[in-house]
């Protein structure tokens, strides 16, 4: 990686001191170097494109049709792994968890993120610090040290059983060991990072020109009326954009469910992700090839609902002129 | 971010038309819901916090935010509770951090220059294939990465971690100062070039300095996230002498069945703290950074 670095900046004087030397004919050399220049700017880029993004991809495409345990070389065995998940009713139930935490998880999120940024944006004092505040659990929710927290938080004797003790409830359940409510926990703390789209959300309000309310209250369209009829509409292609986001985001989901569950996806599978099944296929039992076409497969996923959303948003996403 | 608001209050110019009373009543609700809110979100850190001052067994039996019995041994409890003292899985995640934040600022505002500032073939398209990349799972590459890397015999090294940031792998960066760089107007690059300077000095003479706030929200970013990351680094790094600090954090709760939740909390709070410290410091630069590109 260094010696690509190198090799572009070794390279590099070398292609600029052409024009340097002659002021009078510059043009012809500088073309010369304006075709190699952004080759060698992108050098690492493509690189990294290669050994790290889209070869793999490639490279995974190919592995999902053997069998490959890292130990000697992969075996063609056709589209047995894909029998195999089809079959396989831990994938299933995998799928089954992701798609319930996305469709839960996400909306909330969203809505949560929306209703605040328009609590926040009426120029009220100290936005700075509530923005600050809300934000905050955004950049540490997908850590360990949160996903650790949220574990005592919601155990049989954690900090909400400890709170509903004290008003009254007899028997709160272990929240986290119970396969009712473990993902539900996780949706919680998906819930709780709404900091990150409200502030996108809070930018794109800044954008709505006041002048749209004033003729919208001047003709006598209430609160309510000016929410549906200017907000959402205007703040459509952020919505969207968020949805996106967030969707992408949550499917990727891991770190909280391995804690919580100590890296099983239990109870009772009941917080298995589907990231969380490929890395114990993967790397808990080193079954390389399955792994890859649940890969595959998730990549046929995140980009199916991408496009899905991109196809959608024709019939609700509002982008003025 | 203040001035930010005296600037451009949005909604005050409208709520002059009704009645006051109307006015006043609504902000009055609004910063009592706020308010709580926050506390509601807060709580749970705030109780975090302070119970990493409290005994283990008074964790379960104390709601409150003040502890009754204070202790300090938590953290040095907690510090040495792991194989190595934690000093050392600081010091492994600080080189990976470190390592990805100069790949990130190096590769990809090289990468942005080409893409903001130079004609080449199929340009549009290879900008389409970055755009992609930013929304590709690490999940979906990580077979192939991990088969790549340990024929290399890179695994339980820095080098999985950092070599894909100093490719460029991050788009998302990339994207962050392509916008950032089509904004600086290229009468300066015009200017330069007339004085003589090729590409590599219009970049680094020119957009390197002016991109400052850009570079600044790529670095606290790559940090906080690099800081917070866990998947990859608990397929990399599977010798405990490597182990980084989220990974030796889930060591805590998964080897004991009883877990000593006051050291834990402690070290919890440590490896938060750093976040805190940069966002607390960088706040200006996140703000503008997630405005932009909708980052986490």
């Amino acid at each position: 990686m260094s010696s690509t670095l190198d090799v572009s900046s070794r390279e590099r004087p070398h292609d600029e001191a052409p024009p340097g030397r002659g002021h009078d004919a510059p043009r012809a050399t500088r073309k010369k170097s304006g075709r190699l220049a952004p080759y060698l700017f992108l050098a690492p880029w493509f690189a990294g494109l290669l050994f790290i993004t889209a070869g793999p991809i490639a490279a995974s495409a190919y592995l999902s049709f053997t069998d490959y345990s890292l130990i000697g070389s992969p075996e063609w065995i056709g589209l047995d792994n894909f029998e195999r998940m089809f079959n396989d009713p831990r994938f299933y139930q995998s799928l089954k968890v992701t798609f319930i935490y996305v469709v839960v998880s996400v909306p909330l999120q969203l809505a949560f993120a929306l209703f605040l940024a328009m609590v926040l944006d009426r120029g009220l004092k100290g936005l700075a610090l509530y923005r600050s505040v809300y934000y905050l659990p955004s950049l540490i929710g997908g850590s360990v040290a949160i996903a650790i927290l949220w574990r005592q938080i919601f155990g049989s004797d954690g900090l909400l059983n400890q709170v509903l003790r004290f008003i009254g409830f007899e028997n709160p359940p272990g929240w986290v060991s119970n396969p009712d409510y473990a993902l539900g926990t996780l949706i919680v703390l998906n819930v709780w990072t709404f900091g990150a789209p409200m502030v996108i959300f809070l930018a794109g309000l800044r954008q709505i020109p006041t002048m749209y309310y004033e003729a919208a209250s001047l003709d006598g369209a209430g609160k309510a009326r000016q929410f549906f009829q200017v907000t959402l509409p205007l703040l459509s292609p952020i919505i969207f954009f968020n949805l996106v986001l967030q969707t992408i985001n949550a499917f990727q989901t891991f770190t909280q469910a391995f804690i919580v569950s100590g890296g099983t996806g239990g109870p009772a599978d009941s917080t298995l992700f589907y990231t969380l099944y490929l890395y114990q296929r993967g790397f808990g039992n080193f079954d390389m090839g399955y792994a890859s076409a649940l890969a595959w497969f998730l990549l046929l996923i995140v980009g199916g609902l991408t496009a899905i959303n991109f196809l959608a948003s024709k019939y609700w996403v509002f982008y003025g002129d | 971010m203040a001035t930010d608001l005296t600037v451009a209050p949005p909604v005050a110019a409208t709520e002059k038309l009704p009645d006051r009373k109307i006015k006043q009543r609504p902000r009055w609700l609004a910063h009592t819901v706020l308010i709580l809110g926050a506390l509601l979100m807060l709580y749970p850190l705030l109780w975090m916090l302070s119970s990493s001052f409290k005994f283990t067994e008074d964790i379960f039996s104390q709601t409150g935010l003040v502890p009754e019995r204070v202790t300090g041994s938590n953290y040095p409890d907690g510090w040495t509770a792991l194989p190595r003292d934690f000093d050392h899985y600081i010091w492994n995640s600080l080189v990976i951090v470190v390592g990805s934040i100069i790949g990130n600022l190096l590769a990809c505002s090289l990468a942005a220059y080409a893409f903001a500032r130079l004609e080449f073939k199929f340009k549009k398209f290879w900008f389409a294939v970055m755009l992609g990349t930013m929304m590709l799972p690490i999940h979906v590459v990580i077979v192939p990465q991990y088969v790549l890397f340990s024929e290399l015999d890179w695994i339980n090294t820095y080098w999985p971690l950092i070599v894909p940031k100093l490719l460029a792998t991050d788009g998302f960066f990339i994207f962050l100062m392509v916008q950032f760089i089509r904004g600086i107007p290229t009468e300066l690059d015009e200017a330069a070039r007339i004085d003589g300077c090729g590409h590599f000095a219009i970049f680094w003479r020119i957009v390197i300095p002016l991109s400052v706030p850009a570079l600044a929200t790529t670095a606290i970013f790559t940090f906080i996230w690099t800081w917070n990351d866990f998947f990859s680094q608990l397929i990399f790094l599977t010798d405990p002498e490597m182990y980084t600090v989220p990974v030796a954090l889930r060591t805590f709760v998964d080897a004991t069945s009883q877990t000593p939740w006051g050291p834990v909390f402690a070290m919890s709070i440590v490896a938060l703290a750093p976040v805190f410290g940069f966002f607390l410091a960088g706040q200006r630069y996140l703000v503008r950074g997630i405005a932009t590109t909708g980052l986490k």
